[in-house]
């Protein structure tokens, strides 16, 4: 189990200097998916005031590290290719931490590049996983009937009427914060709850407007120690607090279907951060499906399990709201290329430091960015702070 | 038609070639645990309850209950283009085990599938050597 007390030791020990997406966002078909890492990660050192020559470790997930870094054309002397789905870059952010802690870089980079759009060459699934023997034969395939099996447990667990009501005010309230992201893909096209409930079905329960985009995009992150992210060319986010883990691959096997893996990451997290639910001033919480955020706010503890649909009613998580939630608009309104964790840092982040416009939420000082990967199979939680 | 247009097959892997060829003899079968007397889907090489590898195959008398569903309408393949809509789930045995199938024999509409009613076993032949384990509704 983890070790809360030398978790602790290395809480506030290193920070996020940098955060970018790339050049654009949405349908991108002149950018490869490495295209889109190197931009991105190119912004991100520029937003930190570094060069790729300060980089010693590198971070990335769907591709290799090995890919990445020969690309960029560095020689990381830590590398780290976790790739557990979307959660992965959040967990990187926990791995760079322990790493910078430990000795074994000083300048973290975390990129992150997908064409889930206009891939030209997307990458085949091993045929001989137990995923595709068992599930693929039955078109239990890709996230959206994965995820709608899990939400029709969950609405026979929990009510059938008061889950949908909760998915649309999900839905409603992602769409009017991506109205104030400019850079968000539906950030001129407002949602209201008639054109959720008529909008047409891909996986039964799933509306369409349940489902995440499916955008090309990238993004990336600059991590380091907490003395030479003074010299930095923004303010700090310090990484307080981080948890990680997974109980399944297949949705089939997944242990309870109303319950991932957030149920540990966030307790941890928070416990290593020493602080609880209400100090958070904003929650980025991966919305891969409307289902995904019901389900993670009762994980993560923020209310008791089958108690979402009241936490999240009358718009509350909606700009202005008293539960500032998914300010960028989201997987679900503001770009999900297939793998969108590394988002939810990039937003966090930037509330932290009061870069965010008309979205910008007051006295944002702490902040949870919760990732959630493969088939609710992985999560990885972060506790970040404005310094 | 090219290969991508087929719905995808498994490939069964040396913990799973007997699975598979059962299947084929329509008959479903999972591991047991000779020591802990754990059942267990899918197939492998140790019971994930006490981690003996003294496993034996039990034969499924076909019958149990529906832990959930989705009805697909978005053809997540190629290969299920002509398929949609149809109904995904997840089936709990009555020997204790869960495991992914399709519901066959029933209208894909939400109000004639219920969580929890009785199913019983049929198989979908999808190719010359591949037997898929369904489940219809029972009567």
């Amino acid at each position: 189990m983890p070790n809360i007390q030398r978790l602790k030791n290395i809480s506030g020990t290193a920070a996020i200097v940098g955060v970018a997406e790339s050049d654009s966002l949405g349908k991108v078909p002149d950018r490869s998916p490495l295209a889109l890492h190197a931009e991105a990660a190119l912004n991100a050192l520029d937003d930190a005031g570094l060069q790729l020559s300060d980089v010693d470790g590198m971070f990335t997930a769907g591709w290799s590290t090995l890919d990445v870094a020969e690309y960029l054309g560095i020689e990381p002397r830590f590398t780290d290719s976790t790739s557990v789905g979307g959660s992965s870059f959040v967990m990187h952010v926990a791995h760079a931490v322990a790493a910078i802690a430990a000795g074994y870089c000083e300048v973290a980079l975390i990129t992150h590049g997908q064409s889930g759009r206009s891939d030209r060459a997307p990458i085949p699934r091993n045929p001989g996983a137990p995923m595709t023997q068992y599930e693929y034969p039955y078109g239990i395939i890709g996230p959206p009937v994965s995820y709608a099996m899990a939400c029709r447990r969950y609405m026979h667990e929990y009510g059938e009427d008061r889950t949908r009501q909760a998915l649309a005010e999900i839905a409603v309230s992602t769409r009017k914060w991506a109205n104030l992201n400019p850079r968000a893909y539906f950030h001129d096209r407002p949602l209201s709850f008639d054109e959720y409930h008529d909008s047409r079905w891909v996986a039964w329960p799933f509306h369409l407007v349940d489902c995440c985009l499916v955008t090309d995009a990238g993004a990336a992150i600059v991590v380091t120690t907490a003395e030479r992210a003074r010299d930095c060319r923004k303010g700090a986010v310090t990484v307080l607090g981080a948890g990680e883990g997974h109980d399944h691959s297949m949705i089939s096997q997944m242990p309870d279907l109303t319950r991932a893996f957030g149920r540990n990451t966030g307790p941890q997290a928070l416990e290593m951060a020493g602080v609880s639910h209400a100090d958070l001033d904003l929650a980025m919480i991966y919305d891969s499906f409307t289902y995904t955020v019901l389900v993670t706010l009762e994980n993560l503890g923020f209310c008791a399990a089958g108690e979402g649909p009241d936490f999240v009613a009358d718009q509350v998580t909606a700009p202005g709201g008293s539960f500032p939630l998914n300010t960028s608009g989201g997987g679900l309104s503001y770009t999900h290329p297939g793998m969108y964790g590394i988002f939810t840092v990039v937003e966090a982040v930037r509330q932290l430091r009061g870069e965010t416009g008309d979205r910008q939420i007051d006295n944002c000082d702490l902040a949870l960015a919760h990732g959630t990967g493969g088939l609710l199979s992985s999560t990885g939680t972060l506790v970040l702070g404005s310094s | 038609m090219p290969e991508e247009n087929n719905r995808p097959a498994p490939i069964p892997q040396p913990e799973s070639d007997y699975y598979w060829e059962q299947a084929k003899a329509g008959k479903l079968v999972f591991q047991k645990c000779g020591a802990c007397g754990s059942v267990q889907f899918f197939p492998r090489v140790l019971c994930t309850s006490c981690n003996s590898t003294d496993l034996e195959w039990i034969e499924s008398a076909g019958k149990g209950s529906l832990f959930t569903f989705s009805i697909v309408h978005q053809p997540p393949h190629p290969g299920f283009r002509n398929a949609v809509p149809y109904i995904t789930a997840i089936v709990e045995l009555d020997e204790g085990v869960k495991m992914p199938s399709q519901l066959i024999g029933i209208d894909p509409e939400p109000e004639q599938i219920e969580i929890g009613m009785r199913l019983e076993l049929a198989f979908e032949e999808l190719n010359d050597s591949i037997s898929l384990p369904v489940f219809r509704p029972v009567g």
